[in-house]
């Protein structure tokens, strides 16, 4: 099959010009704005209340976090410096102006912190990463396909023909022009922030930066594709007020700067395998505060955020079986996940890569519609317009009377409406293949036959009962079809064309696809029967098309 | 008395029914101007020339208009008050002229039933997709997100009359909680806000259904030991609908609920207990509501209730007895007996 292929131009050919790189060189000078901008914000919270609980709270935090729970990342002197602050902020006390000390111990912490989130872009590295993600996985693609050592100088196949970029391409490119992008990706797997970072780069669009989970700096393959390509660290084990505070204003002033980001804002991989509903809110209302600090400062000629919400569909995930094993052991209290998956080390992710690219699992990306940071849609030239197509100044959504004003609860009702657009814009850009119908269909058929059971008896259900005769499958396979055809149709979700094609070349597709890597394939087909082999990822996978009602006729 | 001139721009009211008129008159005693819309040209002109609407006196600085642009133009803040049934064709001409700037506060209590593009299978198949609350149609409708609704025990004759009262303005932003607040309260009206906007909603829009029933325990003449059980067992009703279409309790035991159904089931003044006091002494609906100048809201949503309630799956007998008066399938004596009959708990276990 013989695609043709699409090949976008950088919009900014010079690299010097990027924002990041106009950010990176002026690294010093930024982590410093951040760190006054972010004591700023805590001493006017804290204007008439004292420092000293929300010290002492962060020390202690930070001392049970060294010991509970230590990373191979953390800086070596995490004790030393803590037990210092500890006793600085015992001593604080002591003097003359105690909260003058006080405000001393808060600003060393920040400018710590900001340090540590601050990224390490390097333009040459990022040429070399880059350079490392198109041509290294093309030749070790080329190398599997055509056999042969001459084979990895040949051309033949490349990156683009794994992995489908689809929907608003052109839009992105013009928006990220126009304003500053903020792409909302969904997020299943840990290969997904370097899948987006060659679509950023294929798209022609220059680098963003975004927040990184802390624990991936551990990986040192990962590390290194991280901050060269523009990551700044994202702690999740440090939920004290003023980590967060910093945190969020070095996202904030990131997008001032015009500098595209990327957040999940899932937080962590979908443990479920669902399409995410409850968005983090935090660098979300980053995007929104920034937007309306631009409107106060620049007025009518201030820049624009444009939110990009992306799907990434694939077929298998990787790390589904501990995922789903995690997610139904959850009672839904916060704790720490176990980072020790299929993703954990460096050899494990080789392997993995290069099984994805010598066997073939159709991965799609989808690009959604560019919306403003209210979640209206915005046409190509960045205006943003009302569910009829009349034009709309998101400016007016921070006036009251007759100007611009902050509120803060305003902002965070906003962002609640602007992570419910998110998520319904997930639903129609989610793309379906044949692979997740048929896991869908096997585990509907599962719950129908046996209404009376919840999902965790349905999930212990003894082999004997995991057979489906063919025919039944086949029967409840096109009915599900029919409707997510139907739903394409308006506009509600995506289809692949294999999800069209004749109905037992559609199911073979599906069966041959779903769960392709695991140990114990999901489901398969043996003896005109279809068989269950692994209920928990068969769950996993089905639950990708939850939500949308497909299984209504069934 | 001082006049505080709160806010410098006109405040919008829109429909000059009994409601509209009282939320305008006191809007007027806060504010520099008020604009009050009227739907027909000839009523417009009839209430500037005698400066009378709905039988209410209006303060002097009140401006008549007909035209929906001059309220989306001139006003930050603008108060709908029209009945359900209009309210979303009213948000379709207004939307045109409303910017998300604007902070509309509405005090309607009725659902809107709008099917949306799907071919109606059958006009009495009512699915939870197709009803919705004002402050939904609002932002259905336009681009105002800064929604808010003004509900609880506003009977407007005793508001006209200068009577002591008070109000619930319920809206996810505190900022319209406080606009509202600011522009409407004085020494005799008290504001209170909530954040549940749906909760209070749907407080208003239930407790219509009880008031039409415990109008018809008054025609029947049957007392007010009859009439305090059944509205305690409306309450019941009330919260099971409300739980199931996304309320929250609390909401129907605060003034939105309790307060409004004290005052609604115990008045003359109120529509929807007038209606059940006519149903009681024989009359049949259509010749009730055509004699009443304004809308009963309770009926439109009994019936609307009625069909719901099939979809939900759940059992709402009070309600299914009223449609059965409304529509004759049931004499009210009949449903008296029948709800006696009923083994129905008129205990509260929902607060869990």
């Amino acid at each position: 099959m013989k695609r043709n292929k699409v090949r976008y131009s950088e919009i900014i050919p010079k690299t010097r010009e990027w924002p990041i790189v106009k950010l990176s060189k002026n690294r010093k000078k930024f982590v410093s704005d951040v760190a006054g901008e972010a004591i700023g914000n805590i001493l006017e919270r804290k204007k008439n209340t004292s420092l000293l609980d929300e010290l002492e709270t962060t020390v202690y935090k930070e001392k049970l976090r060294i010991r509970a729970n230590p990373w191979r990342v953390d800086p070596k002197d995490e004790s030393k410096y803590w037990n210092t602050i500890q006793r600085r902020v015992q001593e604080s006390q002591n003097t003359s102006n105690p909260r003058e000390a006080e405000e001393a111990i808060l600003k060393d912490i920040v400018n710590r912190y900001a340090n540590e989130i601050a990224g390490n872009f390097r333009k040459s590295s990022y040429r070399f990463a880059k350079g490392f993600i198109t041509f290294g996985f093309a030749r070790l693609l080329n190398a599997a396909r055509v056999k042969g050592f001459l084979a990895l100088f040949s051309r033949q196949l490349d990156l683009d023909d794994k992995i489908r970029i689809i929907g608003e391409t052109e839009h992105i490119r013009e928006l990220a022009k126009k304003g500053t992008v903020v792409m909302v990706p969904t997020h299943l797997s840990n290969l997904d922030s370097i899948l987006i970072g060659w679509v950023i780069q294929f798209l022609g669009l220059p680098a963003f930066i975004y927040g990184a989970g802390l624990n991936l700096f551990n990986i040192k393959i990962i590390a290194y594709f991280m901050d060269s390509l523009g990551a700044y660290k994202v702690d999740r084990r440090k939920k004290n007020p003023i980590y967060l505070e910093t945190l969020k204003t070095y996202s904030n002033q990131a997008l001032r700067w015009g500098c595209h980001s990327l957040f999940f804002p899932g937080g962590t991989r979908s443990r479920s395998g669902k399409i995410e509903k409850n968005l983090k809110m935090g660098l979300l209302s980053t995007a929104i505060e920034a937007q309306r600090t631009m409107y106060q400062k620049d007025g009518d000629k201030a820049k624009k955020v444009f939110i990009v919400p992306v799907s990434i569909n694939y077929q298998f995930t990787l790390e589904a079986p501990v995922l789903i094993k995690d997610y139904l052991k959850s009672t839904g209290q916060e704790r720490y996940y176990d980072e020790s998956d299929e993703f954990s080390t460096s050899y494990k992710i080789a392997t993995f890569l290069l099984k994805f690219f010598t066997k073939g699992s159709d991965i799609s990306v989808t690009i959604g519609k560019g919306l403003d940071i209210m979640g209206n849609y915005v046409d190509m030239a960045g205006h943003s317009q009302d569910k009829n197509g009349n034009p709309i100044h998101t400016r007016d959504y921070f006036i009251s009377g007759g100007e611009i004003t902050v509120n803060e609860q305003r902002e965070n009702t906003y962002v609640r409406l602007l992570a419910k657009r998110i998520v319904e814009e997930y639903h129609k850009i989610n793309e379906v293949f044949p692979s997740h119908i048929v896991a869908f269909t096997a585990f509907k058929l599962l719950q129908k036959r046996n209404p009376k059971m919840d999902l965790y008896d349905v999930l212990r259900l003894p082999n004997e009962d995991l057979t489906i005769p063919y025919e039944e499958f086949r029967e409840g396979y096109e009915i599900i079809r029919n409707e997510i055809v139907a739903q394409a149709k308006s506009g509600s979700v995506m289809i692949t064309d294999q999800v069209g094609s004749e109905l037992d070349e559609s199911i073979n597709q599906g069966l041959k696809n779903v769960g392709m890597y695991h140990a114990q394939r999901p489901l398969i087909r043996k003896n005109g029967s279809i068989i269950v082999q692994d209920s928990n990822t068969l769950y996993y996978y089905h639950n990708r098309l939850e939500g949308y009602g497909f299984e209504k006729n069934f | 008395m001082a006049l505080k001139k709160t806010s410098k721009k006109p405040i919008g009211v829109i429909g000059a029914g009994s409601f509209g008129t009282s939320v305008a008159n006191i809007l007027a005693e806060n504010n520099a101007e008020v604009i009050l819309y009227a739907r027909s040209k000839e009523k417009a002109e009839i209430i500037q020339k005698k400066r009378t609407s709905a039988s209410q006196r209006l303060m002097t600085n009140i401006r008549i208009t007909n035209d929906l642009s001059d309220v989306g133009s001139e006003c930050e803040v603008i108060f709908p008050v029209v009945p359900s049934a209009n309210f979303r064709e009213m948000m379709k001409s207004l939307s045109p002229h409303l910017r998300p700037y604007h902070v509309l506060i509405h005090g309607t209590k009725g659902f809107d039933l709008n099917y949306g593009e799907e071919e109606t299978e059958s006009p009495n198949v009512i699915k939870r997709e197709h009803v919705r609350t004002m402050s939904q149609v609002i932002t259905e409708e336009s681009s105002v997100v800064r929604v808010g609704c003004l509900a609880g025990p506003n009977l407007a004759k005793e508001l006209a009359d200068k009577k002591p009262a008070a109000s619930v303005i319920a809206s996810e932003f505190d900022e319209v909680i406080e606009v509202g607040r600011n522009l409407l309260k004085n020494d005799r009206y008290l504001i209170y806000g909530s954040t549940d906007l749906i909760g209070i909603e749907l407080c208003g829009i239930l407790k219509n259904i009880i008031a039409v029933g415990a109008g018809t325990i008054h025609g029947l003449g049957l007392g007010e030991n009859a009439k305090s059980m059944f509205i305690s067992r409306g309450l019941v009703e009330m919260v099971q609908i409300g739980k199931v279409l996304g309320g929250n309790a609390k909401a129907f035991l605060g003034l939105a609920g309790v307060g409004d159904l004290i005052a609604t089931c115990s008045s003359g003044l109120s529509r929807n207990f007038t209606v059940g006091t006519r149903l009681a002494k024989g009359e049949m609906i259509d010749q009730i509501i055509s004699s009443m100048e304004e809308v009963a809201e309770g009926v439109k949503t009994i019936n609307l209730m009625h069909d719901l309630a099939k979809f939900l799956k759940i059992r709402v007998p009070i309600t299914e007895t009223l449609f059965g008066i409304i529509h004759g399938s049931l004499s009210v004596s009949e449903a008296h007996t029948y709800l006696m009959n009923f083994p129905f708990r008129a205990e509260i276990d929902f607060l869990d």
